[in-house]
């Protein structure tokens, strides 16, 4: 049943992105490793991270346009769920430094030992272990979603109001997580990480395999929506996005569409979150900062929502737009610059830059069923 | 204590002239004997006569006392006569203590300085403190009644019966009688005493008792006064906490003032007009930097207006704050009614590009904003303190609610905007020219919130930041209230205020607003359109 | 609200031979009264008529039945026995009530045919769906009543591109997919042109004969057309029930409806 509903997905785009994209994730690393630094093909090893950190932006786009796009909820939290998922491979990381932190402490954290602290708390068990950190990434967004979604959704919180909530939630995060007897590092966060998995964090392989790593989950996201969205549920989905009511007239219960798609969408950010950190070697609460979602949800407007290679093409051209500014001399002048983005796309480009190419080239009156460009425009019920 | 006695000193200075020209000369015989005393040897012994001088209750003594404890009374060697004395060109100038008259000089050979340690100048203070008790002056009475309860001394207690017999003052006579207590609960008198003092002091209430009976209850032996001591600690630190619980109300208050500032604005964008405004928080910080600029002209150029840059700033900030609005609503929010999720979108980059541009102009630190002189300093109320700049925006922010409230009710342009909000084509085939009231209205709520940034400038940080601190609050408040309900937003305001400061003091400032958000975020799933929601059907439609 | 306990089981008893049963069913909304003791019976097969003037209830009532809004008090049951008023949206589709909208709703980004094939009766759970794979009955099933909505030759368009009229089409297609047992059709006249609406009327009368409908509407030659037993609602309540002769002679129904 499983692999009918993966497989059923593999048409030829799907096949082609994927190949595209793990293609990338392999040659890049291949590139930094088997070229000398003074060949033009070299891609130096603070690219290849650059673009891991992009990779894992991308699956967090990914995950906020799947409920978004085709589900019509726009989440202004999915920062918290990526930070989560940060967090917990960020826990995995501080054990393995062990005895090497600045006071040595062979059981505690540096800023455990700093404040004083006598012993690890309970919530720290287990992270020493990799698959157990792996788990919590999973578990913990996905845990946050259910119980976040269930409330929301039962009680029908649709719109505006749903989207202001999730702020709230990533804010009340924030808050949480600066507090330093939360036991997360406070202000600081987790950071001076040594190795993953034993290898050396810093080392150019170990950055490659990381690239690759953020590849193929991009990949697996693509490849998992897909099949959502193909299928029945897929369908139920966009309905519940067209006209809410209408969908439960016919017999369907949104809340349960909505809460299974919500927690789908969690767990995929909290992985993107989990191989963020190891690449930019730090997690700290900044990343709760509404900001954060919000600037996430704007790579999806700009990409195209409602198709699932325009977040991916819109996190990476922000970013790269946003690399790009800030490196130069007009840095001060990106928030400008991502402002006005804001502003243009919503006014001028509806459908982003991959829905409106894709829109043009199924011009012909729709005479074959449209695979998975669903317009979203004036239709999407927001505030009903 | 250091201070208390130098306060002490002041007053008893002027007292001194006060009195001094008054004495009758008969009475100042009477006195010499007790003044001589103070000549013998031995602090116990100059002890006991500055106790003797005070008791006689005459002013006159306190110059005498006052002159002992700086060190400015001499015993002359030969007859043991105590003197005022002061360098003159070949030894000491003397003078009588009690009359002030002149008594010759004195080589530095035949007098000695009559010396004083701490336990002395105590007995002095205390001495002076009764003294003054029978001062005609009304406010020495009370400051000294006040000064007695606190140091409650039991060899004061027949002192204070005839102070109390005399005086006609009620507020001072209780001080007295609580001064009385406090004196009776430090002597040796019988436990029943005792006790009638504890239910005075009991009655009396607030910290200071407190201190008192917490001492006599640790000192005093397991029996009735123990007992009574016990009980009347609790029933004060009953009262105490009530008083807590008034000061957590008036703190709460305060913080609601500010959410409804805040939120006011949003409550006609989004409330009224239904517009999701990101950018509010901004127009906010805009009011404050009006504010800024406004107090900077009046420092460089006309620093006599400066108690008066609140009241020129507030129609700045609303002009400016409301100029941005109508732009806004011209250039991008016009485009996208009925796209809710594409106006947050579009409102948050604006927000973006303003904070930007005030960041290039201004800088990014923050700017100083001060309180005009009378939004500084605070009064006490009972046991409650409020400071001025605090008051001022809790009456401001119901100034401007209900002058919305006017607008909104009493004006045709209010008239209009609720029209068009209800039923754009009716309104607009009636001959409302609708963009026209989609523009005002939102530059009405856009400049609400430029006269928000105002107040708030008073007790925030002026920075870049500003509004983005207040944008998540103001959309509590207004979904908590019940969006499109003015009222609402009031309720919503004060609410989330006061239980924001309940339950500060036991889950500590952050975590409480984290309760308080994942209140009102479980709330909302409850009541998804608020406290004081509209129902039916043209709300569903 | 003063009505005994056991009267709730006499209702249910006279409840038990029809299909639908209203009774004493009051709505109000801040004060407003949009339904006042309203009481309906509709018997299994019948086809029903309801007419009023603007406010009269008459959408209240259908968000009542299909379990949009909660009445404040009186009964409601379905196929004799069923409570409605315990049950949401969704599970109310699910025993066989079907609800058109006065406005046409449709998947507007979806195909004419998935309109067709989600409404279709059948998976309904989410990780159902999921898995799910259509069937050749599924198939055969939405093209017959693509024919009966005579929509087939639009079957891989996307729902907003249709005409208004055809988008009511494909709605009452939809509601036939979910196999109902009653149908609740909302103005499925409004906005159509005459020879439509006469077409909608035989499409009606069709879908009459194996399930109960009720259809509420403005349109007097349209409930002509559909001959059938008429309700009159005002305020609330019912006015009048019978033919339409018999209502169209009643004094009452004149008087706040046909006689302006």
């Amino acid at each position: 049943m499983l692999t009918s509903f993966i497989l059923r997905a593999l048409d030829r785009r799907t096949s082609i992105v994927l190949l595209v994209i793990l293609g990338i994730g392999i040659l890049l690393p291949v590139l930094n490793l088997a070229t000398d630094p003074s060949s033009p093909f070299h891609v130096p090893t603070y690219v290849l991270t650059l673009l891991g950190k992009y990779l894992t932006y991308a699956l967090l786009a990914l995950s906020v346009d799947l409920v978004w796009g085709f589900c019509g909820i726009l989440s202004l939290g999915h920062g918290a769920f990526f930070a989560l998922g940060g967090y917990g491979m960020g826990m995995y990381l501080m054990r393995q430094i062990g005895d090497r932190g600045t006071y040595g402490n062979p059981i505690l954290p540096d800023f455990m030992v700093f404040l004083n602290w006598k012993e690890l708390p309970w919530f720290w068990t287990g992270f020493d272990h990799f698959w157990f950190a792996a788990i919590i990434v999973l578990l913990v967004p996905g845990l946050l979603a259910f119980v976040f979604g269930w409330f929301a959704f039962r009680s029908r919180v649709t719109g505006v109001y749903l989207s202001i909530i999730t702020q709230a939630m990533t804010y009340a995060l924030l808050l949480a997580f600066f507090r330093n007897d939360m036991g997360f590092g406070g202000n600081n966060g987790l950071t001076d990480f040594k190795d993953i998995l034993g290898f050396d964090i810093q080392a150019d392989a170990t950055r490659g395999a990381l690239f690759f790593a953020s590849a193929l989950a991009l990949a697996a996201g693509f490849w998992i929506c897909r099949a959502v969205i193909a299928s029945k549920f897929g369908k139920v989905l966009v309905a519940v996005r067209d006209a809410e009511s209408r969908t439960r007239f016919i017999g369907y219960r949104v809340e349960g569409y909505k809460l299974v798609v919500w927690t789908l969408s969690a767990m995929m950010a909290g992985v993107a979150g989990a191989l963020y950190v190891p690449q930019v070697g730090i997690i700290n609460p900044g990343e709760f900062a509404p900001a954060n979602s919000i600037e996430a949800v704007i790579w999806v407007a700009v990409g195209g929502r409602g198709t699932l290679i325009g977040p991916i093409v819109g996190a990476l051209l922000v970013n790269f737009g946003k690399t790009w500014f800030t490196s130069g001399m007009m840095a001060e002048y990106w928030l400008f610059v991502l402002g006005s983005l804001f502003v243009l796309v919503t006014l001028f480009l509806p459908k982003g830059v991959v829905g409106t190419l894709m829109a043009k080239k199924d011009r012909k009156p729709a005479e074959k069923p449209i695979e998975d460009v669903v317009a979203p425009g004036a239709a999407v019920q927001a505030a009903e | 204590m250091v201070d208390m006695i130098s306060r002490f000193k002041t007053l008893l200075a002027t007292l001194a002239l006060v009195v001094l020209a008054a004495i009758p000369a008969a009475h100042a015989d009477d006195l010499k004997p007790l003044v001589d005393g103070l000549g013998k040897s031995g602090y116990a012994a100059l002890r006991q006569a500055v106790g003797a001088l005070a008791a006689t209750g005459d002013p006159a003594v306190a110059p005498i006392l006052q002159s002992l404890s700086t060190g400015d009374l001499y015993v002359r060697k030969s007859d043991r006569a105590v003197f005022a004395a002061t360098k003159a060109e070949d030894g000491f100038k003397l003078t009588d203590p009690a009359t002030g008259t002149d008594a010759g000089t004195a080589t530095s050979g035949e007098i000695d300085k009559i010396k004083v340690n701490n336990a002395v100048r105590e007995a002095v203070t205390t001495a002076l403190g009764s003294l003054t008790l029978m001062s005609p002056d009304i406010a020495k009475r009370r400051l000294a009644a006040a000064d007695m309860f606190r140091n409650g001394d039991p060899a004061q207690i027949s002192l204070l019966d005839q102070a109390i017999a005399k005086e006609s003052d009620a507020g001072i006579a209780a001080t007295l009688q609580l001064a009385r207590a406090a004196a009776v609960l430090k002597s040796d008198q019988p436990d029943a005493d005792k006790i009638a003092a504890i239910h005075v002091l009991q009655t009396k209430g607030g910290r200071d008792v407190l201190g008192q009976l917490t001492a006599i209850e640790a000192s005093s032996a397991d029996g009735a006064v123990k007992t009574a001591a016990a009980d009347a600690l609790t029933s004060i630190r009953g009262t105490l906490k009530l008083w807590d619980g008034a000061q957590n109300i008036l703190y709460g208050v305060s913080l609601g003032s500010v959410l409804l500032l805040a939120a006011i604005g949003l409550a006609i964008t989004f409330g009224v007009m239904g517009v999701i405004n990101m950018a509010h928080g901004e127009m906010v910080m805009l009011g404050a930097y009006t504010t800024f600029v406004v107090q900077e002209l009046i420092r460089n150029n006309a620093p006599w207006l400066f108690d008066w840059s609140l009241a020129i700033a507030l129609p700045l900030a609303f002009l400016v704050a409301g100029l941005v609005g109508v732009l806004i609503e011209r250039m991008v929010i016009r485009y996208l009614y009925g796209r809710p999720l594409e106006t947050l979108l579009a409102t948050w980059g604006v927000s973006l590009i303003l904070q930007q541009a005030i960041r290039t102009w201004f800088g990014p630190n923050n700017r100083e904003v001060g309180n005009p002189s009378w939004m500084s300093g605070a009064f006490e109320l009972g046991n409650l303190t409020i400071t001025y700049n605090r008051m001022w925006i809790v009456v401001f922010s119901l100034v401007v609610f209900a002058a919305l409230m006017l607008v909104l009710k009493r004006t045709s342009f209010g008239l209009q905007t609720r029209a068009v909000t209800q039923n754009r084509p009716m309104a607009s085939s009636m001959g409302i020219r609708t963009p026209w009231v989609d523009a005002l209205t939102f530059g009405l709520g856009s400049g609400i919130a430029g006269i928000a940034g105002v107040a708030l400038s008073q007790i925030d940080n002026v920075s870049p930041n500003l509004g983005q601190g207040y944008i998540i609050d103001s959309f509590m408040v207004v979904v908590f209230g019940g969006v499109g309900n003015l009222w609402g937003t009031l309720v919503g305001a004060f609410t989330l205020g006061i239980a924001n400061k309940f339950l500060e003091p036991y889950a500590g400032a952050v975590l409480g607003k984290i309760l308080v958000l994942v209140f009102i975020i479980l709330f909302i799933q409850k009541r998804p359109r608020g406290l004081f929601a509209l129902k039916g059907r043209a709300v569903e439609a | 609200m003063n009505t005994p306990i056991d009267s709730t089981k006499v209702a249910h008893a006279k409840a038990k031979d029809s299909l639908l049963y209203l009774d004493g069913v009051s709505v109000s909304f801040d004060g407003f009264k949009a339904l006042r003791g309203l009481s309906l019976v509709i018997e299994p097969g019948e086809m029903r008529a309801i007419i009023g003037p603007n406010g009269a209830g008459k959408t209240t009532m259908m968000d009542v039945i299909t379990g949009k809004t909660k009445p404040d008090s009186g009964d409601v049951y379905f196929a004799g026995d069923t409570d409605l008023t315990r049950m949401d949206e969704a599970s109310i589709a699910s025993l066989g009530i079907g609800r058109k909208f006065q406005k046409p709703t449709v998947f507007e980004s979806h195909t004419v045919w998935d309109n067709i094939d989600l409404a279709l009766a059948g998976v309904r759970k989410p990780f159902a769906t999921l898995f799910h794979r259509t069937t050749k009955a599924e198939i055969a099933r939405v093209e017959e009543i693509l024919e009966t909505i005579r929509l087939t030759d639009k079957r891989d368009w996307l729902a907003a591109n249709l005409s208004h009229g055809q988008k009511q089409w494909l709605e009452i297609g939809m509601l036939l997919a979910q196999e109902p047992k009653l149908l609740l059709v909302d103005e499925p006249a409004a906005g159509m042109t005459d020879a439509e609406t006469a077409e909608t009327a035989i499409l009606l009368k069709e879908i009459a004969k194996t399930k109960s409908v009720v259809v509420v509407e403005h349109d007097m030659t349209f409930v002509r057309d559909l001959d059938v037993k008429v309700t009159v609602l005002h305020e609330g309540s019912v006015l009048s029930e019978g033919s339409l002769d018999v209502v169209s002679a009643d004094p009452k129904v004149i008087e706040v409806y046909l006689g302006r």
